[in-house]
């Protein structure tokens, strides 16, 4: 088969490309440790969320924000339904800043987006399933919940908000204790 | 070889003429020499054309809409223009329109006529059928009156739920993709029975590749639509387990991404070079790149799925891996594609490292559209690196960097690439010359400007976290803040790149319609299908490429490492579990 010499080359240096790529990105997860989202939050009836009946799941308790039970950090539990979040679009979701806090969020009706805005806290929010991710927050500040996946005729008007706040303030707001 | 502007080829190039016994020059058009496969080429661009014509319209309304700048519906409608936008675009227009470049490209290289009109009848009307079923319940969302709607995107993700007759629909579209492939493969038959020792003909080559990764991909969207979607639209299942339904869409998902990409690359290949006054550098590398395309585009489905609960990092990470060795046979395209206009360049006089670039014909539609739709195209590829990337994806999943992304990709480097094609394509199956030359010449240019304005302000809105897929540009409870720029200057930017976009489809279509209806029949038609042989042809390559069964095979051991696991995880609990009841109930 004949094959140019500057085809050759290309094709060499494609493949130093593609691996170098692979490379970074095996190192990212690994070394910084970005988070991802992956299938540890377990599966739960969705008739189970939409009726609201969380003591018959194992893996999601009533939405809210708790002290995490090791009494390291918070651990959130948000519905997402047709259009809003819940904690989050009535009053915002309150977490403390420099803690590690795990997200489980999971939908009581179709497929849900939850990002915060222009961060990688991404998720597809799917029904049966529980996304379970940690992040800590390093600064104090507010940020934008969008639902991304469209999930109805409403689903422009459904957002919203997460404040990261010291721990000292923290403390006197935190909901859900247990 | 032909010299000069490659229009004039006509009249240098004794393939469209031939000499009678009268001894008087008859043409010998694709249209005089195979006047059935033109006839279905002629019937496929033109449903494309009008596929594409409303899908431009509800992307201009879109584009308006949710900047903010003209409002006429309201947003709650907003959806069901976006399901018609994505399914008229990316599932009418595309397969239409490769139905017709693959009937030509078929015909052409094997030069024999479709075997069996009878075939042809069923697979046109079959994807006609499906088309209006589910064009049908798309419009019908708009209004009260008609009990039917399907404003669930082009995506049509469980448990949101549309009339069961859109589903019907999707299905009958796919079912009459696999006897077009059937056709292609039937006219191959026969061929080979004709040309035992024979190579493959390139192009047809490419066809058969394409259908058959189509083939392999198809299958998790036709497993989808008609075990779980049509039976639980019609209530006989109650519910449905939406990830599965979900990781079965995205098996199909990005192949199908290449399955619209491929008949650009095969234009790329086999028809750039001839424009830009060359011949193809290689015929052996063209046939390793769409055998790769074929082994590694179906085991990448879970890079779509990145953000996914309910599937473990591990298998993620191996779509990742497969998806970055895909980029591979579109870097080797990138070479040939530069280096085949180079070339062509050379041979029309160009000299200089760069200064070649003037000696192409700019000035000629079919070449300045397939050249621009292939910058853009490399532009897109960038982005597309970036989404491939399982950790950098985090920041952009379904942002609006993704429409950014894709309207580089199908929509410019498939749909501006049959455009282009179409100005020389046209007339080679209508037998009329293309009218309004002056408009053609400058349609490129003005959809090159509309999606750079266009597509670079949706990727940076994207890196702000401004979503795709919603009909505001504001949200009540916090404010976008753009990182690059201004969020004001972006959505501006959107809207006058999509009237732009909208502006460069009508003058296509005008060119067409002129063409069409003003161009006499019998005319000297200024173009001719003439491709010149490549400077490394078929001879030079291993026969073992042309064995497509031995590629298929190592496709579905491939399909099978990066989906069984995944697959045996979903359905480990149920097939239908853990289910949801649709929404509409
Ligand atoms: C006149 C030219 C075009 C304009 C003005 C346009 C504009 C748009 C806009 C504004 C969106 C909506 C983004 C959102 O809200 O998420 C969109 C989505 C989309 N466009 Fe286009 N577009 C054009 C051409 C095309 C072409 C040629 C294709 C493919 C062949 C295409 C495929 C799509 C798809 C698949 C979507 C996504 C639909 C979805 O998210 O369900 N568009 N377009
Ligand atoms: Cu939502
Ligand atoms: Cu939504």
């Amino acid at each position: 088969m004949h094959v140019h010499r500057f085809e050759k080359l290309w094709f060499g240096a494609s493949l130093v490309l593609i691996v170098a790529f692979v490379g970074t990105i095996v190192y990212g997860a690994i070394g910084p440790g970005v988070a991802m989202v992956g299938d540890d939050g377990g599966t739960i009836e969705a008739a189970a969320v939409s009726d609201g009946n969380f003591e018959q799941t194992e893996n999601f308790r009533e939405p809210g924000v708790y002290e995490s039970t090791d009494g390291d950090g918070v651990d959130v539990y948000i519905v997402a339904r047709q259009y809003l979040f819940n904690p989050g679009t009535a009053e915002p979701i309150e977490v403390p800043r420099g803690e590690e806090v795990t997200f489980h969020v999971t939908s009581a009706d179709v497929t849900h987006g939850f990002n915060l805005a222009a961060t990688n806290v991404n998720t597809m929010v799917i029904p049966g399933q529980v996304a379970k991710f940690d992040v800590t927050f390093e600064e104090t500040g507010e940020y934008g919940i969008v639902c991304h996946e469209y999930c109805g005729s409403g689903h422009h008007t459904m957002a919203g908000q997460l404040h990261v706040v010291p721990q000292s303030q923290f403390d006197t707001t935190a909901e859900g204790e247990n | 070889m032909a010299t000069g502007h490659p229009d004039d080829t006509a009249t240098h190039s004794d393939e469209e003429y031939v000499e009678t016994a009268e001894g008087t020059r008859r043409r010998r058009a694709f249209v005089d020499r195979y006047p059935e496969a033109a006839q279905i080429v002629r019937i496929c661009l033109g449903i494309s054309f009008v596929a594409f014509a409303g899908g431009a319209l509800f992307g201009l309304i879109q584009a308006l809409h949710r900047t903010n700048v003209l409002r006429i519906i309201p947003s709650s409608d907003y959806y069901t223009l976006l399901t018609g936008h994505g399914v008229l675009m990316v599932l009418v227009f595309t397969t239409f329109g490769i139905a017709g470049l693959f009937q030509w490209a078929t015909t052409r290289s094997l030069d024999r006529e479709p075997p069996s009109s009878r075939l042809t009848a069923a697979w046109l009307g079959t994807i006609t059928l499906g088309t209006l079923l589910a064009g049908g319940t798309i419009l019908a969302g708009l209004t009260d009156a008609i009990p039917a709607s399907a404003d669930v995107l082009f995506t049509f993700y469980a448990p949101l739920k549309a009339h069961p007759l859109f589903y019907v629909g999707a299905a009958l579209i796919i079912v009459g993709s696999w006897l077009a492939g059937a056709s292609y493969f039937l006219q191959f038959r026969e061929w080979r029975s004709e040309n035992p020792d024979a190579r493959i003909p390139l192009q047809s080559f490419m066809v058969l590749t394409t259908m058959l990764m189509w083939y392999i991909s198809t299958l998790g969207v036709a497993v989808e639509v008609v075990f779980f979607l049509i039976p639980w639209s019609l209530g006989l299942i109650s519910q449905v387990d939406p990830l599965l339904t979900r990781t079965l869409f995205w098996y199909f998902g990005h192949p199908v991404v290449y399955f619209w990409l491929l008949p650009a690359y095969l234009i790329w290949y086999t028809v750039l070079p001839k424009l830009s006054g060359g011949r193809l550098f290689s015929d052996p590398l063209a046939r390793v790149v769409f055998v790769l395309f074929l082994i590694l585009s179906t085991p990448v489905g879970f890079h779509h799925q990145y953000t996914d609960p309910g599937i473990a990092s591990g298998y993620k990470f191996v779509a990742m891996t497969n998806t970055f060795f895909l980029l591979l046979p579109s870097l080797l395209t990138l070479f040939t594609v530069v280096a085949s206009m180079e070339h062509g360049a050379r041979q029309r006089g160009g000299t200089g490292y760069l200064g070649w670039l003037k000696a192409l014909p700019w000035e000629r539609p079919a070449f300045a559209g397939i050249a621009l739709s292939g910058i853009m195209f490399a532009a897109g590829g960038f982005s597309g690196m970036i989404n491939a990337g399982m950790n950098i994806n985090y920041l952009i999943h379904n942002t609006l960097w993704v429409p950014g992304h894709f309207h580089l990709t199908v929509g410019t480097a498939f749909a501006l690439t049959l455009m282009a094609v179409s100005y020389w394509l046209v007339p080679q199956v209508t037998g009329k010359r293309l009218q309004w030359r002056g408009l053609a010449a400058v349609q490129p240019y003005v959809w090159f400007v509309g999606m750079v304005l266009m597509s670079n302000a949706m990727h940076r809105a994207g890196l702000a976290g401004i979503p795709r897929r919603t009909a505001e540009p504001q949200y009540d409870q916090f404010s976008f803040q753009a990182v690059v720029g201004s969020v004001v200057e972006m959505r501006i930017q959107i809207a006058i790149g999509g009237t732009l976009l909208f502006v460069g489809a009508v003058m296509f279509l005008a060119v067409m319609l002129a063409t069409w209806t003003l161009g006499k029949s019998n005319s000297q038609l200024r173009v001719n299908g003439f491709l010149p042989e490549p400077m490394s042809g078929a001879e030079d390559s291993p026969r073992v490429l042309d064995n497509l069964k031995l590629w298929v095979g190592i496709a579905i051991v491939l399909v099978a490492l990066a989906y069984g696991l995944p697959l045996y995880d979903m359905v480990a609990d149920g097939v239908l579990s853990p289910g949801s009841l649709p929404v509409p109930a």
